[in-house]
């Protein structure tokens, strides 16, 4: 019996359940390991080596060197533990959610200074804005 | 006996707490969202609750990949603040109250609430950033608090319709303990907001305000409230509002008693990338 995942068709969202806990389970670990102050420092000294010590796959290790926030996602990653190679980079969530969404920082903070992204157009995958 | 005198709810946005910490409430940007929350940092000293009862969600701080509890209870004598990649945040650490916790673990388990028992685990801004936002920047919290964390990162996460039997749970529980404490119960998270992928920034004023309206007036038929449709509505991370209904189910009205007072109500856009939302009810 397939499971009920009510939520594959919400446009630009993908929500993080155990499947996608499964496949993102050494790239969020990765991550959570980046709360350690030394472990942030041999990090930054060599990224590459760094994600070599972890069973990563090779396109999650890509993702991460390339900060592609929305490949991490795809590949398992949770925002939460994606969050901690932000404040690595000394970069706020306001700037990591804007990193996404293909707007330059300035314009997605303008946005949310006039009330956010409206859900008129964004509920469905396909839906017409 | 113990009792519930009121449910506290409020976002819980790590910016809120960086910009506390910063010196920064007076800059024009959050001086609206610091005002909304004036009016209860009075009303908590008039209050003085013995015992804060704090529903929160743990953001990949206390629990990794490793462990994911989808109820957690805290029953330290202390908790840490997080370093959660920035540093800690310099706010007091949280006193908690055992004794109590002990006795809603042992009455919720056995009302068949399936509740993971914590002796030891650091907090993160879903539990200080409430704590600041209610009580400014003291040198000691002025009251125990119970931290109770809830799974709202990994899908599934419990239903609205589950977190809202669990309070009135818990509000059994806090009515046996033999102690006269008065105890609040605050529910934290939300509103509205999206932190990834490409619908990130999402917003939705309309309908943050209705969640509010019927979680006042009709909390039971909210609770009933589809997943889908916080995902949808309010965005990936706006699914946080189950956690409000944790403290809505513990308020008397729910087991028959009087309807709660409504002290307080804001709603301010954006903090950071999210909506906030804080109400005061008043048990009856």
């Amino acid at each position: 019996m397939s499971l009920d995942k009510p939520y594959n068709d919400v446009p630009g969202t993908t929500i993080f359940d155990a499947d996608m806990s499964r496949l993102g389970y050494h790239l969020n670990q990765f991550c959570m390991s980046l709360m350690k102050a030394e472990n942030r420092a041999r990090f930054k000294a060599n990224e590459r080596a760094y994600l070599d010590e972890w069973p990563m796959t090779e396109e999650q290790k890509q993702a991460v060197l390339a900060r592609d926030l929305n490949r991490c996602i795809a590949l398992g990653g949770n925002i939460y533990f994606l969050a901690k190679i932000g404040a690595t980079d000394g970069k706020s969530f306001q700037q990591m959610a804007g990193s996404m969404t293909g707007m330059s920082e300035e314009a997605y903070r303008d946005m949310m200074v006039k009330g956010g992204r409206s859900v008129e157009g964004n509920r469905y995958i396909g839906e017409k804005k | 006996m113990a009792h519930i005198t009121a449910s506290v709810y409020t976002s819980h946005v790590p910016a809120v707490g960086a910009a506390l910490d910063l010196g920064k409430t007076g800059e024009p940007y959050w001086q609206p969202l610091f005002k909304g929350y004036e009016f209860s940092k009075q009303w908590e000293m008039e209050q003085k609750p013995d015992v804060i009862f704090l529903v929160f969600n743990d953001h990949a701080t206390a629990f990794s990949l490793d462990m994911i509890p989808t109820f957690a209870i805290g029953t330290a004598a202390e908790f840490a603040p997080a370093d959660e990649g920035w540093g800690p945040r310099p706010v007091p650490k949280v006193i908690g109250h055992p004794k109590l916790a002990a006795h809603i673990a042992q009455s919720v388990i056995q009302d068949d609430f399936d509740l993971t028992i914590v002796n030891k685990m650091d907090v993160d801004h879903g539990l200080t950033v409430p704590l600041s936002l209610l009580f400014g920047q003291p040198q000691a919290w002025p009251c125990p608090v119970i931290p109770f964390a809830v799974n709202v990162v990994q899908y599934p996460v419990p239903s609205g319709r589950r977190c809202f039997m669990l309070g009135r749970s818990i509000k059994k529980a806090i009515e046996t303990y033999e102690e006269p404490l008065r105890v609040q119960i605050w529910g934290t998270g939300g509103m509205s907001h999206q932190l990834q992928g490409p619908r990130a920034g999402l917003i939705n004023r309309e309908w943050d305000n209705a969640f509010l309206d019927r979680l006042i007036n009709d909390p039971d038929s909210l609770s009933r409230l589809p997943h889908i449709d916080y995902v949808r509505e309010a965005g990936s991370e706006g699914i946080e509002l189950v956690m409000w209904l944790i403290a809505r189910g513990a308020m008397s009205d729910v087991d028959g008693g009087k309807k709660p007072t409504v002290r307080h109500r804001f709603y301010h856009v954006p903090a950071s990338n999210t909506a906030v939302g804080h109400l005061i009810l008043e048990n009856n």
